[in-house]
């Protein structure tokens, strides 16, 4: 199956350095398995390092099934298999001798509906160091704590209230406290399914601008059934359509001259 | 309403300021070349008319450019209120410079072929009028940067002037024409020239209205004062007895 061409990166009118031209993340005929029911397939894509890589569809299009293969979510899925070769720096993450929970420390996930744990603030973005034995002194875990919280743009909110509990913030702020869950274990990717749609428009707006700085470190990819969202955010969009890759490519190309005719009648609105 | 808040989202701030940035760079292109095909005519330099000829593909290029952001910002961004008709208004304007431009170029182009016969005479109105248009293009041109509707409307109206300096010159040159065959082939190369001065006046008063639009949400109610009457205008025959025919 051929393997959309890369594309150059246009230059952008910010200083920004230009993506690596390397790929970080790289499946070859993907394809999902719910029982007897075929999910996902064929799926083959290249998300490059560093930039952010949106997951447009309709609804049961594969896209969060897809998203879930590439930190084995899908393991927990009873009767869910998984085929193919799905691999992170050139190194298939479903072969045996990989620790998934390395893998899952590597690739972070934010959720749709913002899950803080019952704990205080400071417990929340704590809990993933500890469990991994980073940050052994206390000092160490205060600056793990605080350089999340910044990064994720919740610092200045919450420093005088860290003992509180993370379910008494805004949905917006346990939103961006559950980034800053994610990114306190220095993950290389992160994967956001549909991290907005609990969101209202200036929440979004803010976690839309954490996006753009996150990615100059962080590879990002983000399914969202909001195609005008995959339009501000990301540089590269793929569109699933019943569990097929129908297209991928820069994002400014497929939203003003896709070149499948199903991409096209997807985002003008001419079928669901 | 003043708009001096940034986007939440910094990065469409950074493309909207580029936005801007191309259309003031293409106006300043513009200025430019209108002085110099200006100078090139008074002083009869080919080479100088020649240089403002090949200069207006830089012009085009900038107006691609900024057609293509337009197109990306559109597509990317889903603009709003004023950020929709900012990104509207800098498609418009850049058409109305680059036609600008392409009169500045012809009025260059008929430069060098005046240049090639002996000068007639020294038809002083035509630098005069290029001046109030170079005017009315650099105001209309400060009242974009500095969104400011009132100076756009007031540059707006100065345009009847140089309709009427152009109703005034196309009766001398019609004299001129009448006194001596000679003075024909010249005169009708400034009368061209004359027009394409005219013509960038009405698309500096399209900028203006682009420019009201884009402050207040809607266009300028009144109608623009006109002060073009040569479609009107008369040869009076003479009615001579014995007169040589012309």
């Amino acid at each position: 199956m051929a393997v959309a061409a890369v594309a150059v990166q246009e230059a952008a009118p910010t200083a920004r350095p230009a993506a690596d031209p390397g790929v970080k993340i790289s499946t070859r005929d993907a394809n999902v398995y719910y029982g007897d029911k075929h999910a996902l397939k064929h799926v083959d894509i290249d998300i490059r390092p560093r930039e952010v890589t949106a997951f447009i569809g309709p609804s049961g299009c594969g896209k969060s099934t897809f998203l879930r293969c590439l930190n084995r979510m899908n393991d927990v899925i009873d009767g869910c298999r998984v085929t193919g070769s799905i691999k992170i720096d050139g190194k298939d993450i479903y072969d045996r001798s990989l620790d998934v929970v390395q893998l899952r420390a590597r690739v972070g996930m934010v959720f749709q509906k913002p899950n803080p744990f019952p704990k205080s603030i400071f417990d929340n973005v704590a809990y993933g160091p500890r469990i991994h034995g980073i940050g052994a002194s206390k000092a160490e875990l205060d600056e793990i704590v605080q350089t999340s919280l910044e990064k994720a743009g919740l610092w200045n909110e919450v420093k005088d209230r860290l003992p509180q509990p993370g379910t008494g913030l805004s949905g917006g702020q346990q939103q961006r406290l559950c980034i800053a869950r994610a990114i306190s274990i220095n993950p290389e990717v992160i994967l956001m399914d549909e991290p907005c749609s609990a969101l209202d428009p200036i929440a979004t707006a803010r976690i839309e601008e954490l996006i753009d700085e996150l990615r100059e470190n962080f590879t990002i990819i983000i399914v969202t059934h909001s195609m005008q969202q995959a339009a501000r955010v990301s540089q590269r969009t793929a569109f699933f359509h019943l569990g097929v890759l129908v297209e991928q490519g820069d994002t400014e190309q497929i939203f003003t001259s896709p070149r499948d005719e199903r991409t096209q009648g997807y985002i003008t609105g001419r079928f669901g | 309403m003043p708009v001096e808040t940034q986007h939440i989202v910094k990065s469409f701030d950074e493309e909207l300021q580029k936005l801007r940035q191309t259309v003031a760079q293409m106006g300043g292109l513009v200025e430019a070349q209108l002085q110099a095909a200006v100078d090139a005519l008074v002083k009869r330099d080919a080479d100088a008319a020649a240089k403002v000829v090949r200069e207006d593909s830089r012009i085009d290029e900038l107006e691609q450019q900024l057609g293509n952001l337009v197109i990306r910002l559109l597509a990317l961004r889903q603009p709003m209120a004023v950020d929709l008709r900012q990104i509207v208004s800098a498609l418009k304007i850049s058409s109305d410079l680059e036609r600008i431009g392409d009169y500045a170029a012809n009025v260059a182009k008929r430069a060098i072929a005046l240049s090639q016969q002996p000068m007639v005479r020294p038809v002083h109105a035509i630098p005069r009028m290029a001046r109030l248009v170079q005017q009315i293009i650099k105001d209309v041109l400060d009242s974009y940067v500095e969104q400011d509707a009132v100076k756009a409307v007031a540059a707006w109206q100065r345009d009847e002037e140089v309709d009427e300096m152009y109703t005034s010159l196309f009766r001398e040159l019609l004299t001129y024409m009448m006194e001596d065959q000679r003075n024909i082939g010249p005169s009708i190369h400034l009368l061209f020239i004359a027009k394409n001065i005219e013509r960038m006046g009405d698309h500096a008063t399209n900028v203006a209205e682009d420019v009201h639009f884009l402050v207040h949400g809607r266009p300028l109610d009144q109608a623009r004062p006109k002060g073009d009457q040569t479609s009107f205008t008369v040869v009076p025959t003479a009615p001579a007895v014995g007169a040589e025919p012309i």
